[in-house]
């Protein structure tokens, strides 16, 4: 047993750095130190300079354009994203759909949409929960019936990520009604966001940001070979999906980012007259978050090299804890942020921070300084983090079924 | 020791409950925040005719001749329903300034007008970069004949932008920490060289930024005794957090109440997640917060008028981390328990959980107040 | 409202607390203060003065033996006792069985037992928790078959606090293994300790100490006339015991006793070569924890005043939240007390220590500061405060069931 890097996966870190510093455009990089969420073209840019270099699709096999980095070079690159301020890649496109397809698509799918996925000339969203499916997600309504060669999809998501930028969605739909049991009877469809009948109405998040939708289908048209796999066998796709490497789930180069950052604030904020830094139940708060980063560094390098041991490619259950303690450490950084700006973080000042809104001539003068602008909004936007992805209570499901057996 | 209501108060409170029962459904909230000014003036006006306007001030001056029960209570109502009227500013703050510091002729001047409903105060005292130091002024008042000028610049002031009158703390002496050589100042919004800019905040209450410069006034403009203003800020900012925790009390109760309906009523599973007992115990978990936040809440109510200043600032400070600490895990874990409903504008919970936001980033977060209180053991 | 003392409260606080330092053996404070456990004769010495005074009984109806004192001020004299360092009255004598015996015991039964119980010169125990019945008491087991005049007892009870200085027990048996409901076939016996056929084996607790034993009962015999209350009925008797006052419950006096105690320790605790609590951290640790023991105090007083008013005498469901906070505070102040003393609260001290044995002449000197010798029991004691008496899992369920109602 070894906890150092290897002097490959050093160099491989700073390798990766070096890419990430002289790449990345400035404007991007600054509005992420600043706590913006990335633009839908930061993202886009991004992913395009990273699919250039071929490390846009670094996860997918290299027959399909992906790379042999071992599992901790993944993490390594991962990590380095976060911390010097890179947008992620699209998810729904790297992660999701792009190794769905690969898995189960046929040669035409694979052809028309791998490519466009890795560059991100089409952008994907996902439609898989439903009003009275979040949890308890096989209890999904959404109907499509076959007519000749298309199916008619009707019904409504929820929670969708992104679908006002998508151009495509893939979606769970039920199309065995009377399956026996509801797993049973659901397909997995690749739909044209553009096809008529469907309609995208925006959820405002308590950020005030424009991230999720609602989606609604009304008697949309969808060709029969844009289904993936076979009919009624749409869960085995969605398990795969779920399941397919859930190593970054944890995203703590983010929190390690924070951190960082929180610590450069401090030392510009004062309190008592003394810069805040100086504080020490502030260093003793920060203190305690630098143990939580490192305990889960640990615990995630460990699941990682116990999944470059097995490849029988089932999802490890302990990426459950990754998914709870990463998203707590998350919260809990943007928590730390926010309350280093304390008062200044109240107003709702992000409209007239927005970085996009100065290169665009704005003429008004800032409010307040701009760091302390977009310092609440992380905050807010992450207590979602605990409830996407499988609530943190269904996480700890997961850890009994799997592990403890109670 | 007693806990019982007077009739009185409970008379009030019935009334308060019934008005914002009527007036004040989370759709109707939505529309006065939406309106130009930000909240209700129609609103405004029912408050001053149910006598909400004059709750702390002596009948001499038209007021109800409350105390901070009174307050407490009203706080709460307000704060279940997410009031977003700047009661806080003109009664709490304001007029606490006012209560305080004010000589007779300038209580009887201003008090009638906030009983009536027709003058709002804003408290204009924190700055950009005080953060939480309340002797943190750089603002200044230079002397100019019989009169002043002021001079700087004032921060996330609480409906700043719709209040008729400012009490505008300056150093008239001293150095940027000391306690010594302040002073308050009444300052009319519409005085020369105020200019304001107004925000809504993340709860969707209003607040401005204030800028002075070469605001002359008058001598009669000096509030109390000049370069002695510490102890009345330090009594307005504190009288401020026992109604803020009263109000923050308020909203925790409700997001805990529609969280218990969400637990109820959602189904998952063939079932209603609330018969999961990890979602019961994290309930009931919520309930002893909501709880001890009263409490703490009642304490920072009854210490309001205490005279002994030492005790006051020690207790109001742990009622700020009693209540900060648990509003925090009580609207943390609404939103949580609620799921991906809690996390969108259009529901309520979200709205609590950045109210409860708000108090704990208003006049010193959990850490701060327990760092003054850590400076106190031994 | 009014949250302020009275003058009539503050001036009985007084009073008790001159009574309370005029009458406490010198050698009590001191054990109790270094946190020993009290000892047998600290308990029955200290009963049999406040009983002389009139006060073990307080709770007591006046006319057998009680005070006409409000809420308020037993919580002021319960908050007193332990604020002195004063051992608490046996509770299953003053709590428990005394007032089972005023509501449902026979005129003889009040005649033999009320005065001795009142005195201590019997000491009781109680015999609820079998080995499979904990948090499910209704499903205890223990035996007992009608023969004549008399009851035969068999089976065994457990976690039985203090058996070992017992002369009595009452406990729940079943008299009707047949009954539609668990609940209904249960009685409630007073059983003389000294009985043929009654064994007690001692359980060893975490902290070395001897509190806890298993009670055995191999056909023991008691008299018929030694039943309270109908037979088939102690289920009522036991709701009544266990429901019956429980203000006491948060033991806050005992926690404010050791944030007192923490600052005359700190002189003699070094940390970076100065006392404990000239460090910042320490300081906001104690500030913490004196917060969560003023906000207990007031919502103690408000159940209290609630109970004030309404005489209707069932339990109010709050004393759950209270049971529940103030064994937290037992809990994080025994181990701050502990953390405070460091490496000197981990040797095995306590019997060398031990203030009754140096009396007795030992030659020995003691090892290390007399402080550190019981400076981890109490911690280690505590981790029972949220098991005992209804774990706090348990009290959850009966706030959702009372209040929560989900």
């Amino acid at each position: 047993m070894d906890l150092r890097f290897t002097e490959e996966e050093v160099a491989f870190r700073k390798e990766v750095r070096d890419f990430i510093r002289q790449n990345l455009p400035a404007r991007t990089r600054e509005r992420l130190r600043l706590g913006y969420s990335p633009t839908k073209q930061d993202i886009v840019d991004w992913q395009r300079i990273l699919n250039k270099k071929g490390w846009a699709t670094y996860k997918w096999p290299k027959a399909y354009g992906g790379t042999d980095w071992s599992p901790t070079q993944r993490m390594i690159f991962q990590e380095e994203n976060q911390i010097n301020h890179a947008p992620e890649v699209n998810g729904f496109n790297i992660t999701m759909i792009g190794p769905v397809i690969i898995q189960f698509g046929t040669p035409e799918q694979k052809a028309h949409i791998l490519p466009r996925a890795a560059n991100l000339e089409d952008w994907w969203c996902q439609g898989f929960s439903e009003p009275g499916s979040g949890s308890d997600l096989a209890s999904l309504k959404t109907a499509a019936k076959r007519v000749g060669d298309d199916y008619i999809v009707n019904g409504q998501k929820i929670w969708t990520s992104t679908a006002h930028h998508a151009d495509w969605c893939f979606a769970l739909v039920r199309t065995d009604p009377n399956a026996r049991k509801p797993q049973e009877g659901i397909s997995f469809l690749l739909i044209d966001m553009k096809t008529p009948g469907i309609t995208v109405r925006p959820i405002i998040s308590i950020d005030n940001s424009h991230h999720l939708n609602e989606v609604f289908f009304d008697d949309v048209k969808v060709p029969v070979a844009n289904r993936v796999y076979e009919e009624n066998k749409g869960w085995d796709v969605a398990k795969f999906l779920l399941g397919n490497e859930r190593t970054g789930i944890a995203r703590l180069g983010k929190s390690m980012e924070r951190i960082n950052y929180a610590q450069e604030l401090a030392r510009d904020v004062r309190q008592n007259g003394k810069p805040l830094i100086e504080d020490a139940g502030f260093r003793q708060r920060v203190a305690k978050l630098q143990v939580q980063a490192k305990a889960l560094e640990l615990t995630q390098l460990r699941v990682v090299a116990k999944a470059a041991g097995n490849s029988d490619g089932k999802p490890d259950p302990f990426s459950s804890v990754l998914k709870i303690k990463g998203t707590e450490l998350l919260q809990d950084t943007a928590e730390l942020v926010m309350d280093i700006a304390g008062p200044l973080a109240m107003p709702d000042w992000a409209k007239e921070l927005d970085l996009l809104n100065r290169e665009s001539g704005d003429n008004e003068p800032l409010i307040g300084p701009e760091w302390a602008g977009y310092a609440a909004p992380p905050y807010l936007m992450l207590r979602a983090a605990s409830i996407y992805g499988g609530t943190n209570e269904i996480q700890k499901n997961i850890l009994n079924k799997a592990i403890l057996r109670l | 020791m007693d806990f019982e209501l007077t009739e009185d108060q409970r008379l009030l409170n019935d009334s308060v409950s019934r008005l914002l029962a009527d007036r004040y459904a989370f759709d109707a909230r939505r529309g006065y925040i939406k309106s130009a000014q930000g909240w209700s003036q129609e609103m405004w006006e029912k408050y001053a005719e149910l006598g909400l306007l004059g709750l702390p001030f002596p009948e001499e001056y038209g007021g109800f001749g409350g105390g901070a029960v009174d307050i407490m209570m009203v706080m709460e109502a307000f704060g279940r329903s997410l009031v977003v009227e700047p009661f806080l500013a003109t009664v709490v703050l304001g007029g606490s300034a006012i209560k305080y510091a004010g000589n007779e002729a300038q209580k009887g001047e201003i008090l009638p007008q906030i009983v009536d409903g027709s003058l709002k105060l804003g408290w204009a005292h924190g700055e950009q970069q005080a953060r939480y130091d309340l002797t943190d002024v750089l603002t200044t008042a230079t002397k100019d004949g019989s009169g002043w000028v002021l001079e700087g610049a004032k921060s996330v002031v609480l409906h700043g932008d719709c209040a008729d009158m400012l009490v505008v703390s300056a150093r008239t002496g001293g150095d940027r920490m000391d306690k010594e050589g302040l002073t308050l100042f009444l300052v009319p919004a519409n005085t020369p060289g105020v200019a304001r800019r107004g925000y809504a905040m993340r709860d969707g209450t209003r607040a401005a930024e204030i800028s002075l410069s070469t605001v002359k006034l008058g001598p009669e403009a000096v509030l109390g005794t000049v370069g002695d203003a510490y102890g009345i800020i330090e009594r307005v900012t504190q009288a401020g957090i026992a109604a803020f925790a009263a109000e923050t009390v308020g909203a925790c109760e409700a997001a805990h109440t529609m969280t218990l309906d969400y637990l109820r009523t959602r189904v998952q599973f063939g079932r209603p997640i609330g018969t999961n007992q990890v979602l019961q115990h994290k309930a009931a978990d919520m309930l002893i917060e909501v709880e001890q936040a009263r409490s703490m809440a009642m304490l920072a109510a009854m210490m309001v008028d205490e005279e002994d200043a030492a005790e006051r600032t020690r207790n109001i400070s742990m009622a700020k981390v009693g209540v900060g600490q648990s509003g925090r895990f009580v609207t943390q874990n609404s939103v949580q328990l609620h799921g991906g409903i809690g996390m969108t504008e259009e529901y309520a919970v979200g709205h609590y959980f950045r109210r409860v936001m708000v108090f704990e980033h208003s006049w010193g977060d959990s850490a701060y107040h327990l760092g003054l209180l850590a400076d106190q053991v031994g | 409202m009014e949250l302020r003392f009275t003058e009539e409260e503050i001036a009985f606080r007084q009073e008790v607390r001159a009574f309370i330092r005029g009458n406490l053996p010198a050698k009590t404070l001191e054990r109790m203060r270094l946190g020993y456990p009290p000892t047998k004769s600290d308990v029955v010495t200290w009963q049999r003065i406040l009983n002389k005074k009139g006060w073990a009984t307080y709770k007591w109806p006046q006319e057998y033996g009680g005070q006409a004192w409000s809420p308020t001020m037993r919580m002021i004299f319960q908050d007193e006792n332990m604020l002195a360092h004063a051992p608490e009255v046996n509770s299953f004598n003053i709590t428990m069985i005394g007032p089972v015996l005023i509501q449902f015991g026979t005129p003889e039964q009040k005649e033999r037992f009320i005065a001795p119980t009142a005195n201590l010169d019997i000491w009781w125990c109680q015999g609820f928790s079998e080995p499979g019945s904990g948090s499910d008491l209704a499903s205890l087991k223990t035996s007992a078959v009608l023969d004549g005049d008399h009851y035969v007892v068999n089976g065994q009870k457990i976690w039985t606090s203090t058996a070992h200085h017992a002369d009595w027990i009452f406990a729940l048996v079943r008299t009707n293994p047949q009954a539609r409901k668990p609940q209904e076939g249960i009685s409630f016996l007073l059983i003389d300790m000294k009985t043929p056929g009654i064994t007690v084996r001692p359980i060893i607790s975490i902290d070395g100490s001897h509190h806890f034993n298993e009670v055995f009962f191999d056909d023991v015999r008691v008299p018929v006339t030694q039943r309270v209350y109908e037979e088939n009925k102690g289920w009522d008797v036991a709701k009544f015991l266990l429901g019956n006052e429980r203000t006491g419950i948060a033991r806050l006096g005992k926690s404010m006793a050791r944030l007192e105690d923490i600052r005359e320790l700190s002189p003699h605790l070094r940390n970076h070569g100065a006392p404990l609590l000239d460090d910042k951290l320490q300081r906001e640790r104690v500030a913490s924890l004196e917060i969560r023991a003023k906000a207990l105090e007031i919502t103690q007083l408000r159940v209290v005043a609630k109970m004030m008013q309404q005489s209707d005498g069932k339990p109010d469901p709050f004393s759950s939240l209270l049971k529940i906070k103030g064994g937290e505070l037992g809990q994080d102040t025994s181990e701050l007390i502990m953390d405070a003393v460091g490496p000197l609260a981990m040797p095995q001290w306590a019997k060398e220590l031990d203030l009754l044995n140096r009396e007795s002449g030992e030659n020995e000197p003691p090892i290390g500061p007399d402080y550190a010798g019981f400076a981890a029991g109490p911690y280690l004691m505590h981790r029972a405060s949220s098991i005992a008496g209804g774990t706090t899992e348990i009290q959850k369920n009966i706030l959702n069931k009372a209040v929560l109602r989900l």
